[in-house]
């Protein structure tokens, strides 16, 4: 499956990803409810705010001498701690929000994470680390902010959209006339300059895409364009981009900027039209000051909300593609579980045999066609062909990354498919040629097939892969921290520790890919003479290049396009003047 | 500042005239509470239904010319940002594609491409909100306290000690934010570190079955970012409440001073209501401004490093040739006691010496990081030798302008570029190639053969970074290149490790026999890529310890032997 097909700016299925999101979410039910509870509690008393506020102006309306102070205070202090509670509220709300959303963001990074180890292998052939990471990375970030900020939004718009209306109603029928022609109004001249504007701002990032996408190849390939003088041409390319990106950001920018203007222009007029009504009103004694102020005070109130509203569409808009994305991924077909009757084997001899088997990757092209073979216990079987015969597909299928379509795998002498996962794996130690080293120390990269290991075996095995003198330079010997995927040492001391690992396990069969290493003469030597030492006594698959090997192998194994086209040994191989001899010619002479 | 400031200078007119009309619009911004209070006070009480529909009127059309100037200002931003930004970013982009490499070695590549993205986003959106936001809040907030400040002195107190109050608070709490934030940036970027890490030992993992410990692993840092996390957003969630609690004592005061006030018959009732419009509005400026600010610094950091960018000076001058120098006249390629160091502190190849002549082949072979990648280079003048001299046709190489001297290479580097560009452009590079020569060199180059199995053959269009073409497929591609332009020099550094020796070998003989009058120049670690040139130099720690043909060097050179022995197997001699 690709993912980066997976990839679409609309969520599709906006039904089923809110059910998932809702069983994400149960954990925190009890908590969501709360918010809810609390949000209407908070929307209510920060709404009374302005009621006691025209009830103040009331009393102060009566004029000089007049003023009963005992009853301003009383609603200025009802308005205070009605105001003061409001807030209260809403700061818990929000902080059990932010809390709510990261717990949500740990978990759904946590499922994706143990997702991986589940997927096949395949997976990670076809698509390339970067999609994967973010999914798991800004996707999640994207839900987890929308969660944070736009359920107690919605919440909050809905009543206070609702409770200032209540309220202005209440105040004064006639007045409130006036909000139901600019509200209608703002509310479809927001919907009209969103659907102009959304396509324009989701162009505009696409630009820009492009241009870092650009500017990162360019930069990235500096060399080669300085040596063929090629910045001239470079150069207009990007002036094109960047006037696009340009032209993209003033498209969007130029309508988008109208949209403030606008709408405090719809404010202004909806209080020009408060204040002319009400004027004429409290004239003819329809109103009073206090009923006045707080009426346009609810008006403000009102009008902030549909804003914002349109803003927070557009958000859950986004949150909604990321998680569908989300959980699409966390959909995606896993490798079969163990049969509950599978078999644990423990201690294997290592006795290995491929029968017929037949594989292809996709369903269009076989890679391997009925390929067997066999090897005895200690022996070594050396594969050779040239690039694409299928000599790393063997291997595959071996580990079982991948299930051949055809054929069996036989492991002394029981079918692997009725191995458990662990057991069939834990027969075999490999040594690819991608050496796989992660951030920790020395000690806890060579002992990582085994951590009960000691720190004497350790010791042990790197000193018999050759690369114990090294370890003991480096600054705190076992201890030193070897940056992500080895970047502090050199290719060939990588590949030692690997074998350094190998040799600590005590799996019965190896499996060596030799794939020539741009490593510098001296470690190489050190590199063959370690993997000759690691096959001794155990049951050896080798990908082999170096003419050692294969001269030494007990039994020699050639590929071609898929299919075994000769076995044998060296000697009686070369004799045969067949598809050996030639390759051996080719490589070698 | 400045920088920024320099780029805005060339569209000066317009944006002093953006800046004029914002500061108009905001000026009408702020009378309209005013009229309003004027409404209720004054012309209400008259009972004049005339005054107050020609004093709504005014209002209306306040409102309205308020849309109009605003929104013009604000288009006009855009407009003359999007123009400088458009410049600036060209400048930027023109100057560092022609950087010299130890320029770029300094700042580093991801650097210098986040200079021509992130930053000039953050410079393109102060360049529009300097105009905007930059006149606005401060005026709405000096504003509304001389209109407040006109209206009731006392009352105007409230705010005098209060906005103050809440910007150091504000400023203060967004300081702090602002390193929590960079801790969970990094929090992040360890997540995405163990992430990647996985994906790509994936095999090594599930082989000793460590699924247990890496999930185990990814909890804790993923725990780890979550809680801070939290903290964050919790230090974050302050300012906004801390404000609004701050505005609405506030509305209360006004309410209980303006109550006195009225009592001492010094105010009339309807300033109340103006007041607490005004004082939304400087509350509304206050945030706007710390938001200004922070945009404002933000830019400023990224203006600095663009603008080092900008001033960064190509260490590789050109020099007037020293007329007759007969090193230059040993061969086509000259080096002449050559030492180069890439830090100053250790060298990087020491004491090169050596000519080759026009149609001859030279090998050189050496481990990583023997110095073989320097030579080349160094011969196509990507840095400077700090001792001796290289010279090409006769010529010091210091001598040529960079263009006239790289003229002179077909090159392909270790691990060379592929352009998302077709495969035509890729191997054309802008020069001027025939269609003809282009397909001759794919041919050479053994390339042809999988370029006119594609659909639409050579306007084939390659994937970022060539991803999609195989390792061997993209060692022939740029050979292809390096071969087509039938330059004097051809470079070749480790180009064909990819390719089996049988592809390899044909590629080394069409190259000598379509190529003859050119110098050919192979940088491998495999022996049987140099074995035939006409003079093979083996480097160790940037210094040559053999050199001489193949027979020679097996008989003088242990290293060369060795080599060669590892390589193609003890048995053979």
């Amino acid at each position: 499956m690709n993912l980066s097909k997976m990839i679409q700016k609309r969520p599709k299925d906006t039904k089923g990803t809110l059910i998932k999101l809702y069983k994400t979410l149960l954990p925190f039910k009890v908590l969501i409810i709360f918010v809810v509870v609390l949000s209407i509690f908070s929307c209510v008393l920060s709404l009374l705010g302005p009621y006691f506020c025209g009830e103040a102006i009331n009393e102060v309306e009566k004029g000089p001498g007049m003023i009963d102070f005992s009853i301003v205070w009383k609603w200025a202090v009802m308005m205070l701690v009605s105001y003061l509670f409001s807030e209260v509220v809403y700061l818990t709300i929000n902080l059990i929000m932010v809390s709510v959303s990261k717990k949500t963001g740990y978990i759904l990074r946590k499922e994706c994470f143990e997702k991986l180890h589940r997927l096949p292998v395949s997976v990670f052939d076809d698509n390339s680390a970067g999609d994967i990471l973010s999914r798991i990375s800004y996707d999640v970030d994207v839900v987890a902010t929308s969660i944070q900020t736009d359920i107690s939004q919605i919440i909050t718009t809905i009543i206070t959209v609702l409770g200032s209306f209540f309220m202005m109603l209440k105040i004064s029928l006639p007045l409130s006339c006036i909000t139901m022609v600019t509200l209608p109004v703002t509310i479809i001249y927001t919907i009209h300059i969103k659907g102009i504007t959304r396509p324009l701002y989701s162009k505009r990032s696409e630009k820009y895409g492009e241009m870092n996408g650009f500017v990162e190849e360019m930069f990235s390939g500096e060399k080669t364009i300085q040596a063929y003088s090629y910045e001239e041409n470079v150069s207009k390319e990007y002036a094109k981009i960047n006037k696009e990106a340009s032209d993209a950001y003033f498209n969007a920018d130029v309508r988008g900027v109208t949209i403030g203007p606008t709408m405090g222009m719809m404010n202004n007029l909806s209080l020009a039209l408060n204040g002319m009504i009400g004027s004429i009103l409290y004239m003819f004694s329809f109103a009073t000051l206090g009923q006045l102020s707080s009426f346009i005070l609810y008006s403000r109130k009102f009008a902030g909300p549909i804003n914002e509203l349109s803003n927070i569409m557009n958000e859950i808009f986004s949150a909604l593609s990321a998680a569908e994305r989300i959980y699409s991924f966390l959909g995606m077909k896993e490798d079969p579980e163990d049969a509950p009757d599978a078999i644990e084997l423990t201690s294997g001899e290592g006795r290995v045999e491929l029968r017929d088997v037949s594989f292809s990757y996709s369903t269009e092209k076989e890679i391997l066609h009925s390929v067997s073979f066999s090897t005895e216990k200690g022996k070594t079987l050396a594969i050779v062909g040239e690039t694409g015969a299928g000599k790393t597909t063997i291997i595959n299928l071996l580990m079982r990354f991948y299930r051949p379509q055809g054929g069996k795998i036989l492991i002394d002498g029981i079918d692997s498919a009725k191995l458990t996962d662990r057991s069939l794996r834990s027969q075999f130690a490999m040594v690819l040629q991608d050496t796989w080293l992660f951030r920790g120390t020395v000690l806890e990269n060579i002992a990582y097939g085994r951590e009960d290991a000691t720190r004497e075996e350790v010791v042990e095995a790197a000193k018999k892969a050759g690369i114990h003198h090294f370890i003991t330079t480096l600054e705190k010997g076992y201890d030193t921290v070897i940056s992500e995927n080895g970047g502090n040492i050199s290719k060939g001391q990588k590949q030692l520790l690997t074998i350094a690992r190998a040799f600590l396990s005590k799996a019965p069969v190896l499996i060596l890919d030799e794939a020539t290493s741009n490593v510098d003469t001296s470690t190489e030597k050190k590199v063959q003479e370690a993997m000759t030492a690691l096959m001794k006594g155990r049951t050896a698959i080798v990908i082999a290049h170096r003419l050692s090997t294969i001269e030494n192998a007990d039994e020699i194994i050639v590929m071609s396009h898929g299919s075994v086209v000769e076995k044998g040994t060296h000697s009686s191989l070369l004799e045969k003047k067949g598809a050996y001899y030639n390759l051996y010619r080719s490589q070698f002479a | 500042m400045k920088f920024i400031l320099s780029y805005m200078k060339k569209t000066w007119s317009f944006i002093l005239l953006t800046m004029v009309i914002k500061f108009i619009g905001t000026f009408l911004e702020l009378l309209i509470p005013y009229v309003l209070e004027y409404i209720i006070d004054v012309v209400a009480p008259t009972k004049s239904l005339k005054m107050v529909l020609v004093w709504g009127g005014v209002m209306i059309v306040l409102a309205i010319l308020c849309r109009l100037f605003n929104k013009t200002a604000n288009q006009r931003a855009v407009t003359s940002a999007s123009k400088n930004i458009y410049r600036l970013r060209q400048d930027l982009f023109e100057k560092t594609i022609y950087l010299s490499s130890d320029v770029i070695d300094h700042i580093t590549l991801p650097s210098l491409i986040s200079r021509l993205t992130s930053d000039s986003y953050n410079i393109l959106s102060f360049m529009q909100s300097s105009q905007t936001l930059g006149v606005r809040a401060p005026i709405l907030l000096l504003g509304g306290f001389i209109v407040t400040f006109s209206m009731d002195r006392g009352m105007a107190m409230i705010l005098a000690v209060m906005a103050p109050l809440i910007i150091a608070i504000v400023v203060f709490i967004s300081r702090k934010g602002i390193p929590l934030y960079t801790s969970v940036q990094k929090k992040l970027d360890e997540v995405v570190r163990i992430m990647r890490e996985n994906i790509s030992g994936i095999r090594v993992i599930k082989a000793l079955g460590k699924e247990k410990r890496e999930s185990h692993h990814f909890e804790m840092a993923d725990k780890d970012m979550e809680k801070s996390e939290i903290k964050a957003g919790f230090t974050m969630a302050l300012p906004t409440s801390i404000v609004k609690v701050f505005m609405n004592i506030g509305l209360v005061l006004v309410v209980i001073i303006g109550a006195i006030r009225v009592s001492e018959g010094t105010m009339k009732p309807g300033v109340i209501l103006a007041f607490l419009s005004y004082f939304q509005m400087i509350m509304m400026g206050v945030l706007t401004l710390n938001r200004f600010f922070l945009m404002m610094s933000k830019a400023n950091a990224s203006s600095m490093r663009i603008k080092d960018t900008m001033d960064s000076i190509s260490s590789l001058s050109i020099t007037e040739e020293e007329s007759g120098n007969e090193k230059a006249k040993e061969g086509y390629i000259v080096f002449d006691d050559v030492s180069f160091s890439y830090d100053g502190a250790s060298n990087a190849v020491s004491h090169i010496s050596f000519s080759l002549e026009r149609g001859k082949t030279l090998g050189i072979i050496g481990g990583t990081g023997s110095g073989k990648s320097t030579i080349i280079n160094l011969m196509m003048r990507f840095y400077d030798p700090q001792k001796g001299n290289i010279f090409v046709d006769g010529k010091n190489i210091k001598s040529y302008e960079l263009p006239s001297l790289r003229r002179h290479f077909g090159v392909v580097f270790q691990n060379d570029f592929i352009f998302h560009d077709t495969i035509s452009s890729n191997i054309k590079m802008g020069r001027n190639i025939s269609d003809e020569d282009m397909k001759k060199a794919a041919e050479n180059a053994m390339a042809a053969e999988f370029i006119e199995r594609y659909e639409e053959g050579y306007e084939h269009y390659s994937a970022i970074h060539g991803a999609a073409f195989s390792g061997g497929q993209k060692q022939r591609l740029l050979i292809s290149r390096a071969l087509s332009g039938d330059s004097p020099v051809i470079v070749l550094d480790d180009s064909s490790s990819a390719l089996d020796y049988r592809t390899d070998s044909m590629v080394r003989k069409n190259i000598l026999s379509n190529h003859k009058s050119s110098s050919l120049v192979i940088v491998a670690e495999r022996v049987s890529a140099v074995m035939n040139a006409d003079e093979i130099l083996v480097l160790h720690n940037g210094e040559i310890i053999g050199r001489g043909r193949h027979d020679h060097l097996m008989e003088s050179c242990d290293e060369y032997r060795d080599i060669y022995q590892t390589q193609m197997g003890e048995a053979r001699e």
